[in-house]
């Protein structure tokens, strides 16, 4: 009789003769799919709430006057920068540098904190002057998609800490297991750095 | 391309694969080249339809980087090509679904 834990997931490391990558990539790919999905309904619902306002925001103006533009573009350098601390991660897997790994995996974790401080003060910022979701158009759209968004750096950074922390442990035993974990959690974090980079200009600048 | 190249993953040497390191560090100078001019054209107040075409075909060349050196799709399977294929249309689908109601509102439906 076989346990659950002696069972063997097939595929998680060499590649599936059928689709040539482990089944491990094949997933995390499937489910950025239907991240795109879920973040795309929500930009085509600003799309239509933008285009049936007669105003842009709301309550007249520009967006670049009620929004933080310098604290926009600096979270989108921080998250920029965290998409290459998390390549080289995954490159100093390929090169056999567990240690270096570890290294620019907490600085990537590092960078999403501080992505999340900033959002934190733009928050509290815009709750200070009674601007919640409820206010108008503008605030309800623009809490969701970067509440979403800033959901995402939470789950990233719980599966990060995990591969630096207990999760590294998996190097000892098979080190190209871990490698393609460390890359399709980099696939994951690219993407949400990707999400950002429309929705900087969609929400601050336009 | 796919077909044509091994991945860099099963073919190279550590020396050979650390030649292509400097890549990413270019496509991070790009990226923050782009943000600063996508910052630097919304102080230009331009006429808003074409603000939004600029920083959108901005953001679409960043998304480009992105996804073609850091999620390597330049040299991907074929089996992740299929997939985005598919999401692409059904995200154009979806992007389209507002003019719908262009549509009903020109028509008096």
């Amino acid at each position: 009789m076989t346990h659950v834990s002696d069972t063997v997931i097939p595929y998680m490391v060499k590649p599936h003769p059928v689709t040539g990558i482990p089944n491990g990539k094949l997933g995390i790919w499937l489910f950025l799919a239907s991240e795109v999905m879920l973040f795309g309904a929500l930009f085509s619902s600003y799309v239509l709430i933008r285009t049936g306002a007669p105003h842009w925001p709301p309550e007249g103006g520009l967006t670049s006057e009620i929004v933080n533009v310098p604290l926009g573009t600096f979270n989108t350098a921080v998250l920029i920068t965290s998409s290459i601390t998390m390549v080289l991660a995954w490159a100093a897997c390929k090169l056999k540098n567990l240690a270096r790994a570890r290294l620019w995996l907490a600085l990537t974790i590092g960078l999403a904190l501080v992505f999340l401080v900033v959002k934190y003060f733009e928050y509290s910022h815009k709750f200070e002057l009674g601007h919640f979701p409820s206010h108008d158009n503008f605030y309800a759209i623009y809490f969701t998609l970067t509440g979403l968004h800033g959901l995402h750096i939470v789950g990233g950074i719980v599966v990060l800490s995990y591969l630096a922390g207990p999760g590294a442990k998996l190097w000892n035993t098979d080190p190209e297991h871990f490698t393609n974990r460390v890359e399709n959690v980099g696939l994951y974090w690219h993407f949400v750095d990707l999400v950002w980079i429309f929705l900087f200009p969609s929400l601050y600048l336009l | 391309m796919a077909e044509t190249l091994e991945p860099q993953s099963h073919s190279e040497s550590p020396e050979e694969f650390k030649k292509h390191l400097g890549k990413y560090y270019v496509v991070f100078v790009a990226l923050l080249c782009l943000t600063a001019i996508t910052v630097g054209v919304s102080y230009l107040r331009l006429a808003r339809p074409l603000a939004i075409v600029l920083a959108l075909a901005i953001a679409t060349v960043k998304a480009g980087l992105v996804a073609a050196v850091f999620m390597h799709l330049i040299d991907e399977k074929k089996v992740i090509y299929a997939v985005l294929i598919l999401t692409a249309l059904f995200f154009a689908l979806v992007l389209m679904l507002p003019s719908l109601t262009v549509y009903e509102h020109m028509t008096g439906v």
